[in-house]
């Protein structure tokens, strides 16, 4: 069976990809991620103090992530601006899989804020929120263990495919599996499921998710290095 | 009297007719005007005018037209003023700062008539095409007035209806090649006071001193559409007078970047 998928990918070909750090000059570190049709910019704004004073933390300090769609970046209709319920729980799984490369006793009783935005999507906003979150805060000089990057990847007709697009997800209903996977310590920090499948699959499904967020990680590590490599032009 | 320093600084170098960032007093920083940036607004446009980077996209729906205009479509202009554009800007619903940009720009396009709303009617009373445009802008560095009211210009004239099925709904999937029926392009120029000087485009910098603020839409014929006067100081008349004739002239320049 040839498998060519509506956008003429093969399964296991990820979308055009494309980084840019420093892209937001107000914040203390930035990024833009693209993948495919989904354009994630995040900015981290911090380690700064955190605000009312009774919740700072002398042991540690906080992340605070915020995902956000712009009002014209949804298929449809508008996207009605303040957020709701899946914007918050969004934010929370961004949150966690950040984390675990962040030491935050570093710097208590502050916080990192870190804002995400999307101009516009085509699925897989989660993930390239991250990717870029990881990447802004890279740029702002926190101190990390290593880079974080995710990735969406599912089943259509019996067959896994990565990077999961829009219609392959509304239209199609793609069993969903996004990912966040930390190369310095080989974990995952994100981990959901949209659909059914077996836990062989799901084996499957991590496996190759983490060999395609490798490739990912390359592209990261380009945009940071080509920014900075920037600055030392003489 | 109390005094301050950042504001005799700025009017020691205004007197000499030049800025911080060296700009004449009547000059703006560069500008670049982009178009279709996101594939999902109807219409779109980025504005970076000097640091400041706003997006402005257009989304157009089905509605039901109000019962005092049944034969006209809606028109609405809404700024986002998210956290990631400046330290500044909190969470939560639009503050004032949002809110005036938003009806500043709303008023330049309404009261312009820049779109001809008869035209976006379907069916009298019942349907008719809902044009919002959102702000959002990526970086907030200094007059979102004139760079957020540019964007919004572009992105209107860029936009094309989506499709409109039989049955009544749209299909964004397919876009048409009809275009938004416009008739005026209303351009708005930020007049900002600081002592007896009038400078346009300012940086955040000079935004904290300013005085008073003159921000006036202004048509192709050069006629005034719609002023917001801003800012806690008081404008004479021939002070008023002076600063709708400079927003006349920069608004002629900024006509020939659209």
């Amino acid at each position: 069976m040839t498998a060519t998928r509506v956008d003429g990918r093969k399964n296991d070909e990820l979308r055009p990809m494309q980084a840019k750090v420093g892209v937001i000059k107000n914040a203390d570190g930035s990024a833009m991620f693209q993948m495919g049709r989904t354009t994630a910019y995040a900015a981290v704004y911090g380690p700064r103090d955190l605000y009312p004073k009774f919740k700072q933390d002398p042991e540690r300090g906080i992340l605070r992530c915020e995902y956000n769609m712009m009002p014209f970046s949804g298929h449809g209709e508008r996207v009605r601006p303040g957020g709701g319920r899946r914007s918050k729980e969004i934010s929370m799984v961004t949150t966690n899989a950040l984390m675990p490369v962040i030491n935050l006793e570093d710097v208590p009783n502050s916080v990192i804020d870190v804002f995400i935005e999307f101009p516009q999507t085509d699925a897989g906003t989660r993930c390239a929120g991250i990717t870029a979150a990881a990447m802004a805060l890279a740029d702002a000089g926190v101190e990390m263990k290593g880079l974080v990057m995710a990735l969406s990847v599912g089943i259509l007709d019996d067959q896994i495919i990565v990077d999961i697009n829009g219609t392959e997800d509304c239209e199609l209903e793609a069993t969903d599996v996004p990912m966040a996977y930390i190369p310095v310590l080989d974990k995952f920090s994100l981990l959901q499921i949209d659909g059914d499948l077996t836990r062989e699959q799901l084996k499957k499904i991590l496996e190759l998710g983490r060999q395609k967020c490798l490739d990912i990680y390359e592209v990261q590590k380009n945009a940071l290095k080509q920014k900075y490599a920037e600055k030392v032009k003489p | 009297m109390k005094t301050n320093p950042a504001k005799e600084h700025i009017l020691k170098f205004l007197a000499k007719g030049i800025r911080f960032d060296g700009r004449k007093l009547l000059e703006y920083r560069n500008i670049k005007v982009e178009t279709g940036f996101t594939e999902c607004a109807e219409g779109s446009a980025k504005v970076t005018m000097g640091d400041t980077e706003i997006l402005a996209g257009v989304k157009m729906g089905m509605e039901t037209p109000y019962p005092d205009t049944a034969d006209q479509g809606n028109l609405m202009v809404n700024a986002e003023l998210r956290p990631m554009a400046n330290p500044r800007f909190e969470q939560g619903p639009p503050g004032e700062e949002a809110i005036e940009l938003a009806r500043v720009i709303d008023r330049g396009i309404r009261e312009s008539k820049a779109i001809d709303t008869k035209k976006l009617c379907v069916k009298k009373g019942e349907k008719a095409w809902g044009v919002i445009i959102d702000l959002v802008p990526l970086n907030a560095a200094g007059n979102l007035f004139d760079a957020g009211a540019l964007a919004a210009l572009v992105a209107l004239k860029n936009a094309k209806f989506p499709k409109l099925k039989e049955d009544g709904t749209i299909d964004y999937t397919q876009s048409t090649n009809e275009k938004l029926p416009i008739q005026k392009e209303p351009i708005e120029v930020t007049v900002s006071k600081i002592g007896p000087y009038f400078i346009v485009d300012p940086t955040p910098d000079e935004e904290k001193l300013v005085e008073a603020r003159l921000t006036v839409a202004i048509t192709k014929d050069n006629k005034l559409c719609a002023v917001q006067k801003g800012g806690c100081e008081a404008l004479s008349i021939e002070e008023i007078d002076t600063m709708v004739g400079i927003a006349q002239d920069k608004a002629k320049e900024l006509r020939k970047l659209i």
